[in-house]
């Protein structure tokens, strides 16, 4: 019978080792996902998968202006209202706001207040059935008076945040400059789409207190939430996360919201509410990654070195603050891109729309500016005719280098050789002086007007293109300094090992590789570890999971415990901790070890100044992508991705390669179809039928190169993988489309309207930019009858 | 409420329900059949496919009065026994096919009525299969690469009853 928790052979993880590192620790292919069996049988319990009899159902009223006075809530009398619950802001015990950076966004906008964006929670409703909450919904009527809107975030004078990054002299350096090359890129919003929608079911207790089940990124953020609005304590307070079907940093925030609902409700029915989120109102309500406007100003030399930037972001944060301030802290940093340039002013700001919050998203931040800074670098390589791969090995930080911040990037530095295989793999300069060569033949050719290389018998145009990024890996500045996680490891009165971390599985492999580390830091199997259920009740603090810090961080406290547990039974036992741990429990039972965040030796960051190491370590990706693109429909699909990626140490070649073959596909998606429009601040596609993600013929073919350069300040060198490849996909696939068409399309997506557009020469009938809403249609006239 | 009688993975089931309520909500609530799961409730994303006849359908679209007399397989039917996995599933485990899982059940169901019809390790036929099942996390490529695996009669290895065994 085989053993499903031996190691198997990874298929094709190509894994490459830089000749100055030492062989890593838990190489090879790991163990089997730890709950994979449970999620391929249906076992696995997601939260609406639970059952709590006599749970009523829950709904949220919300606002349908962007920007109003909540005047009153209109109970129709017809309805018997003795038959349901309904919650307003008046029913809040503690104080109405949800916990977060600001205290600035309400759980419930309250009768007099002020209504800030479409889709904003107004009151709450919970039945028996759902037909009766059907009845109830319909039942209510928000009298508002509308106030002016804005939706331009240039225009907005509300400022969440702003950062200006300097070094050296940005003016003198220009007036030094061969050339100088500007340019304006724009993103949109992009919604995470987990395939689970947010659900929360709020049990009350008696003595006011609550436990939540739910889908969750952050249990503590959650729990936080729940002692500030329902004025409970700590032992109150109680959240469960259910199994999770994705979150991306879709449900880093939110749930506090939905648990707070869930759990306002359920406080005033005496009863168990069920508040499970359909896709329509997942789509509507919740955060999306922010809409960007990114401006450049390169001064370079002939030969292609930087020798200035003056980068300007503005982000959209919506109507409420929510994480704002450090996706546009991360947009910031990594704004330059990845390479060294002396003289560098960037400044950035986060302003207020009445558009729903926008918030955490893979990449939180840094895909939006890196869509700029790569873009922007390849039109300068074209304008000084050098190839988009040597522009990039004149300027990629070495080891030595100083960032923005003042930065000096002491270890772990893989830019090149990412930038390297990922050339070589994906054959770029072969491939692309081929299309260079088709370009020509075919420019001038055209049968169609506005298409210069449609000929009368080649409709399709193919394309590569490449592109480097760096991600900081864990919190930004001193954000791990303050989190001062705590992750703990018990060796149990029944002889077993359990890991206690609030750090969550929504499908990246926390519940594998954690038991992977300990195992290996205790030498014992894979089987003997246990990790215990995300519960505050049980585990601590360690943060929640987010930036990529699972596997670094928490993965680092956890060895960390592994070895002080392991040094206490050896020191009494005289023997090794495998063969006698047994004998300690017996001796003097269950031990615990409680491990907390303590700085990496040497890395510093000053919030005031905004200057020292920005993050610990950064992790470094390549893509080289190719297209074809239709030239009558403007249609792109992505054939093949050579996806490189440097995170530090893999832990397990299949969940990181599951991460880079993921987080291609979703910077795929944002490169080419995903958008969501607006009219009036309020979506217009908010459904799974208007609201598009690519599917398996989407697709491109992704072939996963990992690269280890290990960062020295955790035991086991990994920088963490998640976010990496959302921040080079898209301007990747940008860049083979101009490689392929000649245009460059500097909006986010390149869909096909706005491809025909640039191939036309007509810019003014491209779609409105990303992000930005259309006005209001005047109501239709009344029917002739 | 009418009865309807049908099968759920070979077993006779009768329920009494208004004819117009979802396949999808029968099975999870009437049924205690939860792993089928709903992503979108309007045909998009494929998370709750089911075999209908031995067809994949979104049971999100199909109202129960269309299921009477029928068969239905979800995804608790796929394992030939507790504890064991069959030979896709067993894929998916070893490849990492399933990352979050919630689009994992209509995944399989969708790849079990492709296997079934004859279906090889094509890797263009394969996706052509489950284009109606969306995944967010893992880009498609390992749950490809698990159908096709399973095609070719390959993966894990298998004990003689074509299935593994999980232990515990």
């Amino acid at each position: 019978m085989p053993d499903l928790t031996s190691r198997t052979e990874s298929p094709d993880a190509v894994i490459i080792v830089p000749g100055t590192i030492a062989p890593g620790r838990a190489r090879g292919a790991g163990p089997l996902r730890r709950e994979g069996p449970a999620k391929l049988t249906g076992a696995a319990k997601y939260a609406d998968d639970l059952v709590f009899p006599g749970a009523w159902f829950g709904a949220t009223i919300r606002s349908t202006d962007a920007h109003a006075t909540f005047e009153a809530l209109e109970l129709d009398p017809a309805f018997d209202w003795s038959k349901v619950v309904v919650v307003t802001a008046a029913d809040i015990p503690g104080d109405n706001i949800v916990s977060s950076i600001k205290a600035d966004q309400p759980i419930l906008v309250p009768v007099g207040g002020e209504i800030c964006h479409h889709a904003e929670p107004l009151a709450l409703l919970a039945a028996p059935d759902r037909a009766t909450l059907r009845a109830a919904r319909a039942a209510v009527h928000a009298r508002t008076t509308s106030l002016p809107a804005v939706f331009d975030p240039l225009a907005s004078d509300h400022v969440f945040a702003s950062y200006e990054l300097a070094s050296g002299d940005p003016d003198a350096a220009f007036a030094a400059a061969d050339l100088i090359l500007e340019g304006e890129y724009r993103v949109g919003h992009q919604e995470q789409l987990y395939i689970e929608n947010n659900a929360m079911i709020a049990l009350p207790a008696e003595d006011g207190g609550v436990t939540v089940h739910g889908s969750l990124q952050c249990p503590y953020y959650v729990h936080t939430a729940l002692k500030r609005g329902l004025a409970i304590d700590d032992r109150q307070a109680r959240v469960i996360q259910a199994e999770t079907g994705g979150g991306f940093g879709g449900k880093e925030e939110y749930p506090s919201m939905i648990a707070l609902h869930a759990a306002l409700l359920a406080g005033k029915a005496g009863r168990a509410v069920r508040m499970i989120y359909d896709r329509h109102e997942d789509l509507a309500a919740t955060t999306k990654r922010h809409p960007a406007i990114v401006r450049h100003r390169t001064g370079v030399t002939r030969d292609g070195r930087l020798l200035a930037q003056d980068i300007e972001v503005v982000m959209d944060g919506g109507a409420y603050c929510t994480l704002t301030p450090v996706v546009l802290s991360r947009g910031a940093i990594h704004a330059g891109g990845p390479y060294r340039c002396p003289n560098v002013r960037i400044r950035a700001r986060a302003t207020r729309t009445n558009t729903p919050p926008n918030g955490a998203f893979r990449g939180f931040g840094a895909p939006q500016t890196e869509f700029a800074a790569e873009t922007h670098l390849n039109r300068i390589a074209q304008a000084l005719e050098l190839s988009p791969l040597d522009i990039r090995r004149r300027n990629v930080y070495q080891l030595g280098d100083t960032t923005p911040t003042g930065q000096v990037l002491r270890t772990s530095v893989a830019g090149e050789e990412v930038l390297e295989r990922a050339a070589e793999a994906g054959e770029f300069e072969r491939l692309r002086a081929r299309h260079d060569a088709d370009r020509r033949r075919r420019e001038g050719s055209g049968t169609v007007p506005g298409s210069p290389l449609r000929t009368g018998t080649e409709r399709m145009a193919s394309g590569i293109g490449l592109a480097l990024a760096w991600h900081g890996a864990g919190f930004t500045g001193s954000g791990e300094v303050k989190l001062a996680s705590v992750a703990s490891l018990e060796l149990t009165a029944e002889c077993r090992i359990e890991i206690l971390v609030a750090a969550t599985e929504m499908g990246q492999g926390t519940k594998t590789i954690f038991p992977q580390l300990v195992a290996d830091a205790l030498g014992v199997p894979f089987e003997a570890v246990d990790i215990a259920p995300q519960d505050t009740a049980y585990v601590p603090d360690s943060g929640p999971t987010v930036a990529s810090r699972t596997a670094m961080v928490v993965g680092g406290l956890l060895i960390q415990a592994a070895g002080r547990l392991r040094a206490t039974v050896e020191a009494e036992t005289g023997g090794a901790f495998a063969t006698t741990f047994r004998d300690y429990v017996t001796a003097k039972g269950a031990l615990r070890v409680d491990q907390r965040f303590e700085p990496y030796p040497g890395v510093g960051f000053d919030d005031a100044t905004y200057r020292g190491d920005a993050y610990p370590a950064f992790g470094w990706a390549a893509c080289v992508a190719s297209v074809e693109v239709d030239l009558d429909t403007g249609e792109v699909q992505v054939r093949d991705v050579v996806a490189v990626d440097d995170i530090g140490r893999v832990i397990h070649p299949v969940l990181a390669e599951g991460q880079v073959e993921g987080g291609t596909l979703q910077a795929v998606g944002y490169a080419t179809i995903e958008e969501i429009k607006l009219r009036d601040g309020r979506y217009l596609n908010d459904r799974l039928a208007t609201y598009i993600i690519p599917t398996s013929l989407d697709a491109p073919r992704i072939t996963t190169i990992l690269v280890e350069a290990p960062f020295d300040g955790v035991p086991h060198g990994a920088k963490g993988v998640g976010e990496l490849p959302m921040d080079v996909g898209a301007p990747a696939v940008v860049a083979a489309i101009a490689d392929a068409t000649g245009a460059w399309i500097c909006d986010l997506p390149a869909s096909p309207e706005r491809i025909l557009a640039a191939l036309a020469g007509i810019p003014g009938v491209a779609p409105l930019p990303p992000g930005a809403s259309e006005p209001a249609r005047p109501p239709p006239p009344p029917a002739d009858r | 409420m009418s009865a309807h009688r049908f099968t759920v993975n070979g077993a006779p089931v009768e329920v009494d329900v208004p004819g117009m309520r979802r396949l999808l909500d029968v099975l999870r609530e009437e049924l205690a059949l939860t792993g089928t799961k709903e992503g979108c409730g309007e045909g998009e994303c494929g998370a709750c496919t089911v075999l209908l006849d031995g067809a994949p359908v979104d049971s999100c679209l199909v109202p129960i009065c269309q299921v009477e007399g029928s068969s239905v397989a979800t995804v608790e039917g796929l394992a030939p026994s507790a504890g064991a996995l069959g030979p896709l599933q067993a894929a998916f485990l070893q490849t990492g096919g399933a990352q979050c899982g919630i689009c994992t059940p209509g995944m399989l169901m969708a790849a079990t009525a492709y296997l079934d019809a004859g279906g090889g390790p094509d890797d263009d036929a394969i996706r052509e299969s489950i284009a109606g099942n969306l995944c967010r996390c893992t880009g498609y490529t390992k749950i490809v690469e698990a159908i096709a695996l399973t095609a070719a009669g390959g993966g894990i290895r298998l004990t003689g009853a074509g299935t593994i065994d999980l232990g515990g």
